[in-house]
């Protein structure tokens, strides 16, 4: 099903949680609505839901208008963040609840019940489970019995809130792929709120940054990662070295010392700030480029994270640098080097959200 | 302070220790037993069947009739209002809440007889609760059953809703979302997922309402009138002997509510046990 958000507003009291967002879920999609805390992802997931109402604005099912239907019309499924799971009633009795409370026309018999509670389970991998309870269960199988949950009702969307965010690292990571692949047998529209940028990157097909109640980007894990429409997203998404610098024919300067390879977008000339990812840091023997003085070096996992101070710079940056790097040896605390960005982003300093007016001095 | 060797940091010396235990145990024993005792002892001085003979009199099984019915009414009547309220109050935020939580708590922070007296004051022959018109129409309301319903009903008003607001509170209403966006309407979320969640705490409360609403003297001895085989529920009753200087059936007749007292104790320890184990299973 296809869900189109259109201009939608919400507000608590003075807080502005929602403001004119608009957004359209594509029939079979995996959407990832990503933002910090206070961001509007989960008041935006529980206006399509049905649990908020939005002041202003429509939310559309399929192109029906489903604002103003209460959520036990809307057939939707709703996964928790803490799973809210009845702690009364046993695994199997949590999944058949949608059924049993179903109007007596539409109720499926008793056997119908049991042959689908079993399939579900089934499904999510815990058939062994129906008669433990909520209790009895690890973090990992209670977020399968509230999937199962919400897939029992046969839903038109999966609305799932922060579905990973109560699980220790190891278990979210595997619960993460085992969903993309969910996903990809139900071809159910689905879209799920996360403040973690790896879970969102990895799960979605189009991720939603979200900022202080708007949206800041919309687009594949890809183009958002790659090309961040704004600094917000690109701090938001992953690490990054914030450095002051001037923009001049399109390059990126700091000290009369053009710094990057490859400068983008083309912006006009004036102050700026450029964005680096640690991982296009690069540290060179070329004397031309920026001279930096190591800081701090951490040489455990796959790469060897090197802090710099950027000299007649507060700024310190941060650069990955392969363990198999030929340089790494001679990184040591107090070493002086010099570093080039392969990749900078730059946005206008004195850039309000419209494009920067022109060259200031 | 003084520690002993040997023991751990927070135990106390072992005289403490003793002195601490004994001293408890003393207080029970002359605040608790030693009135039961007696209690049994005056009861059955007279013997086994002097003792029957004393609870079996027309005045004073009428008196367990009333104090039984009084119960009936009252009981029932407090587990709605105090499930609607204590719902009302955990799971929804309305204008006036504060105001409602103050409200249930009134029964306990005023004095019973003051209680009593207001009903006086509403059903009496010149009442603001239309005393004259009552009396026209022969519903006696003061100095009859009705008035002792309502005085028991009003003093055990807040158990119940006592009992189940923090309960609900803890467990938040997440449960309840849950069971909405799953298609339930209110009543199948009530009963099938509100009221399963609370139901140890439920009878506890169930369990102390009674309780308080077949021993309640004061509001119901304002309003009662003392009318005997009429009028008195089993606390009165006993007075009635007792001024009567019939200690022994005095007695007799307030063992019954001891009686009722050991048996709610005994079951608010089943249900207490009963209780934590729902509670630890229910954790998460």
């Amino acid at each position: 099903m296809r869900i189109d958000v259109r201009n939608v507003s919400k507000r608590f009291q003075d807080f502005r949680a929602l403001e004119r967002v608009s957004l359209t879920v594509n029939d079979g999609e995996l959407v990832a609505l990503l933002g910090p805390s206070g961001s509007g992802k989960t008041t935006l997931l529980r206006c399509i839901s049905g649990l908020d109402f939005p002041d202003a604005g429509e939310i559309l099912f399929d192109g029906d208008d489903a604002s103003s239907s209460h959520v036990r019309d809307r057939k939707v499924g709703f996964v928790f963040q803490h799973y809210a799971l009845f702690r009364h009633m046993t695994v199997f009795e949590n999944v058949a609840f949608g059924l049993r409370v179903k109007k007596r026309a539409e109720r499926p018999t008793p056997d119908v019940i049991k042959e689908r509670v079993s399939t579900l389970l089934r499904l999510v991998q815990i058939e062994q489970l129906g008669g433990r309870y909520p209790s009895q269960l690890s973090g990992g199988q209670r977020q399968r019995v509230a999937l199962a949950r919400a897939l029992a009702i046969e839903p038109r969307v999966l609305l799932l809130d922060e579905p990973f965010g109560a699980l220790d690292a190891k278990v979210r990571k595997e619960l993460r792929r085992w969903l993309r692949r969910l996903h990809s047998d139900l071809k159910l529209t689905s879209v799920f709120v996360t403040h973690d940028q790896e879970e969102a990157l990895e799960l979605a097909d189009r991720v939603v940054v979200m900022g202080a109640g708007r949206i800041e980007q919309v687009g594949t894990p890809t183009e958002v990662y790659d090309r961040p429409a704004s600094p917000f997203v690109f701090e938001f998404l992953g690490n990054a070295n914030r450095i002051p610098c001037m923009v001049e024919n399109g390059h990126a300067i700091l000290d009369g010392i053009p710094f990057a390879r490859h400068t983008a977008p083309r912006i006009g000339d004036g102050p700026a700030i450029a964005f680096v990812r640690p991982h296009d840091l690069e540290i060179v023997s070329d004397v031309r480029a920026l001279p930096a003085t190591i800081r701090h070096v951490t040489a455990a996992g796959p790469v060897a994270k090197v802090e710099m101070a950027l000299d007649g710079l507060q700024a310190m940056v941060e650069a990955e640098i392969p363990r198999s790097s030929e340089h790494l040896p001679d990184l040591v605390v107090g070493a002086k080097v010099n570093v080039v960005a392969r990749e900078a982003r730059v946005f206008s300093a004195n850039a309000a959200p419209p494009p920067a007016a022109g060259p200031a001095a | 302070m003084i520690a002993s060797r040997g023991a751990s940091s927070i135990a106390e010396p072992v005289v403490v220790r003793w002195i601490l235990t004994l001293l408890a145990l003393g207080f029970l024993a002359v605040f608790l037993c030693m009135p039961l005792a007696v209690l049994v002892h005056e009861a059955l001085k007279k013997g086994i069947p002097a003792y029957l003979a004393a609870i079996t009199t027309d005045d004073t099984l009428a008196a367990i009739r009333l104090t039984l019915l009084a119960a009936a009414i009252a009981v029932p009547a407090n587990v709605v209002f105090g499930v609607a309220a204590a719902w009302a109050v955990a799971k929804f935020e309305f204008v006036g809440k504060s105001v409602l939580t103050t409200l249930i708590d009134l029964p306990f922070s005023v004095s019973p007889v003051i209680a009593g007296m207001v009903y006086v004051l509403m059903f009496g022959s010149s009442g603001w609760a239309g005393g004259p018109w009552l009396m026209d129409h022969g519903i006696k309301v003061l100095f009859a059953t009705p008035a002792i319903v309502l005085a028991t009903t009003f003093v055990t008003f807040p158990f119940v809703a006592r009992e189940l607001i923090p309960l609900m509170q803890e467990q938040g209403t997440e449960e309840e979302l849950a069971a909405i966006s799953l298609g339930a309407s209110g009543w199948q979320t009530f009963f099938r997922v509100t009221l399963p969640n609370v139901r140890w705490g439920l009878l506890y409360g169930v369990l102390l309402c009674n309780a308080r609403a077949m021993g309640e003297f004061g509001a119901v001895s304002v309003v009662s009138g003392h009318i005997r085989g009429k009028t008195n529920t089993v606390p009165l009753q006993v007075e009635v002997l007792f001024n009567d200087y019939n200690i022994s059936a005095s007695f007799a007749v307030a063992s019954l509510l001891a009686l009722l007292a050991v048996v709610t104790l005994v079951a608010k320890s089943v249900l207490d046990w009963q209780f934590a184990r729902s509670r630890r299973r229910a954790a998460h």
